[in-house]
């Protein structure tokens, strides 16, 4: 199969500091894949690499084939949605408003539907009409978890299946709310969005992706299916804790135990 | 909440809610014109009006409707258009650059764009009658003044915009501190001009200083008109990237807005919204931060409907301050600006107390 985005060689400095090292991989319509790594690892600017917000200093991203940066924004916009880690609204737009954004400038009874499914999605229908600020950070980012789930629908109605970009979806939610929005991108990816997710959680990584991307000191340091890169080997060597991981008995899904956990000496 | 019944901020933020607020305000905006045509130093009785306007046949003798349709035409109807179009204006670029800078307490007054285009018409005044009169002594024709305010206002944005942006992408914060900074500089020159004026050029800076809309003229008011005409087309075709900013540049690209360039857009209608208002106006401030922050509360903050609304009200906030102006101290003049700072700067204070957590107090 093409693949809907690939990561050639890309390489990010600014002010002499290198925050990603030649980073390679290619995303193919309906995958999930999530990227995790310590903090300041370079997971959120390869996100911003692969959605076009910064240029890569070195190598290429490629989106169905052409430079996320050579669409131009409104063309972009139709090929990939993003959801940023935090975005405050300094002016007093309601929920409904700040979903509809998600729509571009298609307006109409299709895209009112489109936004009660998205709110209905996100458990927010009595959520409408109340100024977004006097939300809570959880639901405030359910809120814009919505506007992106209609910017990706429209998007697709016009170009077909897209690209999904969430940074840290889950930050600030609930247990419930974390396993819906896991099931809303499956649901994504079922039919044909490639969902790239930075995640914390290791657990809600192996649950989300049938891929996960390791980052370390802005390499890549393991890429393949959940049970190859959450391993104590990998745990150990990338976030410094020991014998964390277990496997489910069933499934054989890695998962890790924080109190099972030892610091490496180093 | 049963359903099918909206809530109040649902109906706030209706179509419906939208024709009756802008009904509401352009039959405010002919009600407090009509007023203000009656009042003032010669005053016209309202039933007097249609007569003098040439509509009815009145039963005033000759000498009062002669007297009346002078006063009416040849001052007090070019004196009601000119406060209008600058009072939208004001309010307009306050709402932009409200937009622009994420921040309800932007307003151009406050950012160095007024003061460089007084700074600009008090250097002309001061500089340039000496020349004038050392060539031998004619007067400035009085398009210069208006000229010089416009460029003055515009270089002032242009720095600030050089200032703030670098590899291609704008700094809020260094925005508003550099306009900050410009206004400083500026208010300095004008400091000096007014140390090195003599008395009749004093008054003259004063005049930028403090604001008027007096000496109002249909030919001022047919050099500003298509400017004006020319700004309001344009708001509308910015209100889609002006509400997806809200959320944040990053935010706003991500959503498919042509980021960088709204940006330079929204720069070059402020200043020029602005310089068309202070070279006929002067300096007359808090306009652009009353109107929109009254309007949001009103019908929300979606651009579509507030850059509109934001003209009407700020047409009819200018108009009643001018009224004031002209009527309070009749026959002298209270020059607008003292009396929309006096208003406006308490006004200014609430709502910085309100949103602390935004400006990081």
């Amino acid at each position: 199969m093409t693949p809907v985005l690939e990561a050639l060689e890309v390489s990010y400095r600014i002010g002499g500091k290198t925050l990603i090292q030649g980073v390679s991989f290619a995303v193919t319509e309906g995958e999930t894949v999530a990227l995790v790594g310590p903090n300041g690892a370079g997971k959120s600017t390869l996100l911003r690499a692969l959605s076009g917000e910064i240029g890569c200093t070195e190598g290429a991203v490629r989106l169905k084939g052409r430079a996320p940066r050579a669409y131009g924004s409104r063309a972009l916009a139709l090929h990939r949605a993003v959801l940023s880690q935090s975005t405050t609204v300094t002016f007093p737009f309601s929920v409904r408003e700040i979903v509809q954004m998600g729509s571009g400038e298609y307006r109409g009874v299709a895209v009112n539907d489109m936004v009660d499914r998205a709110l209905a999605e996100v458990d927010l229908e009595g959520f409408q009409d109340r100024v977004i600020g006097t939300l809570s950070g959880g639901e405030q980012q359910r809120a814009h978890f919505a506007r992106v789930l209609v910017q990706l629908a429209c998007g697709e109605a016009a170009q077909g299946p897209g690209v999904l970009l969430l940074d840290e979806p889950t930050a600030s939610l609930d247990l419930r709310h974390q396993i819906d929005i896991v099931a809303s991108a499956h649901r994504r990816a079922a039919k044909g969005a490639a969902v790239i997710a930075v995640l914390h959680d290791l657990n809600l990584a192996t649950l989300f992706a049938k891929r996960i991307i390791v980052l370390d000191r802005s390499r890549i340091a393991g890429d393949g299916p959940p049970a190859q890169t959450i391993t104590n080997e990998i745990v150990d060597k990338v976030f410094g804790v020991v014998e964390a991981v277990s496997q489910t008995p069933s499934a054989g899904t890695p998962f890790v135990l924080p109190h099972a956990a030892r610091k490496t000496e180093r | 909440m049963p359903a099918g019944v909206p809530s109040g901020l649902a109906w706030w933020r209706s179509r419906t809610a939208a024709v009756i607020v802008v009904g509401a305000l352009l039959l405010l905006l002919a009600t407090v014109a009509v007023i203000a045509t009656a009042i003032g130093a010669a005053g016209i009785p309202v039933r007097r009006l249609p007569a003098a306007l040439g509509l009815l046949a009145g039963d005033a003798d000759a000498a009062t409707l002669a007297r009346d349709q002078l006063v009416l035409w040849s001052i007090r109807l070019p004196r009601i258009a000119l406060a209008a179009m600058i009072g939208g204006l004001l309010a307009a670029s306050g709402t932009v650059m409200q937009g622009l800078f994420r921040n309800p307490l932007a307003d151009p007054a406050l950012f160095g764009v007024s003061s460089g285009g007084a700074l600009a018409a008090a250097a002309t005044i001061v500089i340039g009658d000496r020349i004038l009169h050392a060539e031998g002594g004619t007067n400035m024709p009085f398009e210069v003044l208006p000229l010089a305010a416009f460029v003055g206002s515009l270089s002032a944005t242009l720095i600030l915009y050089r200032i703030a942006t670098r590899e291609n992408r704008t700094s809020i914060a260094t925005f508003l501190l550099g306009g900050l900074a410009i206004a400083a500089v500026a208010n300095a020159g004008i400091g000096l001009l007014v140390f090195m004026a003599d008395d009749r050029q004093l008054r003259d800076v004063t005049f930028w200083m403090l604001g008027s809309i007096g000496g109002a003229t249909w030919s001022k008011v047919t050099i500003i008109a298509p400017f004006a005409a020319a700004m309001l087309l344009a708001i509308p075709f910015m209100a889609h990237g002006l509400d997806r900013l809200v959320l944040g540049e990053a935010e706003a690209f991500h959503m498919g807005v042509e980021v960088e360039r709204l940006k330079r857009y929204s720069i070059v209608l402020v200043s020029a919204m602005t310089g068309a208002a202070v070279s006929f106006a002067g300096v007359i401030g808090f306009v652009g931060i009353i109107v929109p922050h009254l309007l949001r509360l009103l019908i929300g903050p979606a651009h579509r409907l507030l850059l509109p609304t934001s003209v009407c009200l700020g047409a009819i906030l200018l108009l009643v301050a001018d009224t004031f102006a002209r009527t309070l101290a009749a026959p002298a003049e209270v020059p607008i600006g003292i009396l929309t700072a006096l208003v406006g700067a308490p006004f200014f204070l609430v709502v910085l107390m309100r949103q602390r957590s935004l400006v990081g107090l």
